[in-house]
């Protein structure tokens, strides 16, 4: 579904991403782990066309989404930090979103639901606390019922119902064929969602791989462990 | 597009700053307009006055105005729009917001109390400053992601176009006094939209004829149909100019 070519990116004299080539498919759960500053959040914004790849290609369904704008109707963003104009009251934001992406289709209004942000639909975004930026963030995403799903950190600031509701919310949109890309450092939230685990080390793919084989692979049980045996083996 | 111009006058608007601006000019303009006794005198202080402040304010509303508006304009990134379309989209709603306020400012009492063919250059220069200066204001901010510098740099070229440039001119003309600059003048005008304002809004005035030799010039070329539109083709330059470039940074930069 999507597809990466020897993406780079460097911000003046740091590389960020050194020749990233991937490949994803629909309906899998991929988390992008690796240590801060590796590239996971670049990565997200190349795909968004928040941050302009240096060189190489990212198609979505077989076509560049380089310079292209229309492509972000299929992508559902939720942001590490959510930053929203302070004095727009979370309704005013729902409703702008909701009115410049009118494309006629079904409104998914389901995390709004569950959030109960209905309650708080006269509070300013500025008034807001962390998690609950996230949860306007997430329902955000989810909105628009789009094909691929990016969560960069979902769950970090979020309470631990709020994080079931979304990890949750996940599997279901997972079993609708979505691809959806998230960013973690929790493993054993990894481990509970994710099909393949992408790891990226200094701007560069470290490994991609199922869950299952990376297991396999180093006779580990728990996917911590797993990984903790591949960083240090090879180091 | 309209529908992101209509989030950016609303921002606009609730922020009140845009209501003492009005305020601020329709006193200006009431007052000097009775303080002169005649409807020219009121028109030439108000021209000057207008040239110094409107510049002035719409650069600095317009810089503060886009640094304020980053989460705003992150928010709309991600979404399905065309970057161009997000950049034109504020240009725009800052540009009308603040030449609405011009217009109410100063364009009805032109109205009510000096209402003749200067008094129409003035409004139109004056809106035309608005533009090309809150075009300014967003090429100084698309330059830098740090505020204090793009308030800096902004404020830099308020200084630069109201007020250094005049002393350039003047430092020229007394070192070159002895050679023939007339046409040179006229070149030197068409560098500065302030003093092109300035130039156009006087040659109706009478007070051209004080201008010896150089007024006698600019008003034989831009005393002309053909040359108003020429000044009036090099301030829609001066707007476009600063405009398109800092169109092609906005769309090529990270966010």
């Amino acid at each position: 579904m999507i597809t990466i070519e020897n993406l780079c990116k460097s911000y003046g004299k740091l590389q960020v991403l050194k020749n990233v080539s991937l490949e994803f498919a629909a309906g899998k759960v991929v988390s992008i782990i690796g240590p801060n500053g590796a590239g996971k959040t670049t990565l997200g914004k190349c795909l968004l066309g928040m941050a302009l790849p240096n060189s190489g290609d990212i198609r979505l369904n077989g076509e560049s989404v380089l310079n292209k704008h229309a492509y972000r109707r299929q992508i559902g963003y939720m942001p590490q930090i959510g930053r929203y104009p302070e004095n727009m009251k979370i309704r005013q934001v729902i409703e702008m979103v909701r009115d410049i992406r009118k494309d006629g289709k079904v409104v998914d209004e389901e995390l709004i639901g569950l959030y109960g942000l209905p309650d708080m639909y006269e509070k300013r975004m500025g008034a807001l606390s962390g998690g609950t930026k996230q949860k306007v963030s997430a329902a955000l995403a989810f909105m628009f019922d789009p094909q691929v799903l990016l969560l960069d950190e979902p769950t970090a600031g979020l309470d631990p119902i709020s994080a079931e509701i979304l990890k949750g919310k996940i599997l279901k949109e997972k079993k609708k064929g979505k691809l959806i890309l998230i960013t973690s450092h929790i493993m054993s939230e990894v481990e509970e969602v994710a099909d393949e685990v992408l790891c990226l080390v200094d701007g560069s793919v470290k490994f991609h791989e199922t869950i299952a084989r990376l297991k396999q692979q180093t006779n580990e049980e728990r996917l911590s462990r797993a990984i903790a045996k591949i960083m240090n083996g090879e180091n | 597009m309209g529908k992101i111009i209509k989030y950016v006058l609303y921002d606009i608007v609730k922020s009140k700053i845009i209501i003492a601006y009005t305020l601020f000019l329709l006193l200006l303009s009431i007052g000097l307009f009775n303080l002169g006794g005649s409807p020219d005198k009121g028109l030439l202080s108000l021209l000057n006055l207008v040239l110094l402040t409107v510049p002035l304010i719409s650069i600095v509303f317009a810089t503060t105005h886009f640094y304020n508006s980053y989460e705003f304009i992150e928010l709309l990134v991600a979404q399905p729009i065309d970057r161009r379309k997000i950049f034109l989209s504020e240009y725009l709603g800052v540009a009308f917001a603040l030449s609405a306020a011009f217009l109410v400012g100063v364009g009805i009492p032109v109205l009510l109390f000096g209402a003749s063919l200067t008094g129409v250059y003035l409004v139109l220069t004056g809106v035309f400053i608005t533009f090309i200066f809150v075009a300014m204001a967003f090429l100084a901010s698309v330059i830098t992601r740090d505020k204090a510098k793009g308030i800096g740099i902004a404020l830099m070229l308020w200084f630069y176009f109201a007020l250094i440039y005049d002393g350039i001119v003047l430092f020229i003309l007394y070192t070159f006094g002895d050679y023939p600059l007339e046409h040179a003048t006229l070149a030197m005008t068409a560098l500065n939209p302030v003093d092109l304002g300035r130039i156009l809004v006087l040659l109706n005035l009478d007070v051209s004829a004080l201008m010896g030799y150089t007024g006698a010039l600019y008003k034989s070329i831009l005393g002309s149909l053909w040359g108003i539109s020429l000044a009036f083709g090099l301030l829609v330059v001066w707007v476009l100019a600063p405009l398109l470039w800092a169109k092609r940074i906005f769309s090529r930069k990270d966010l």
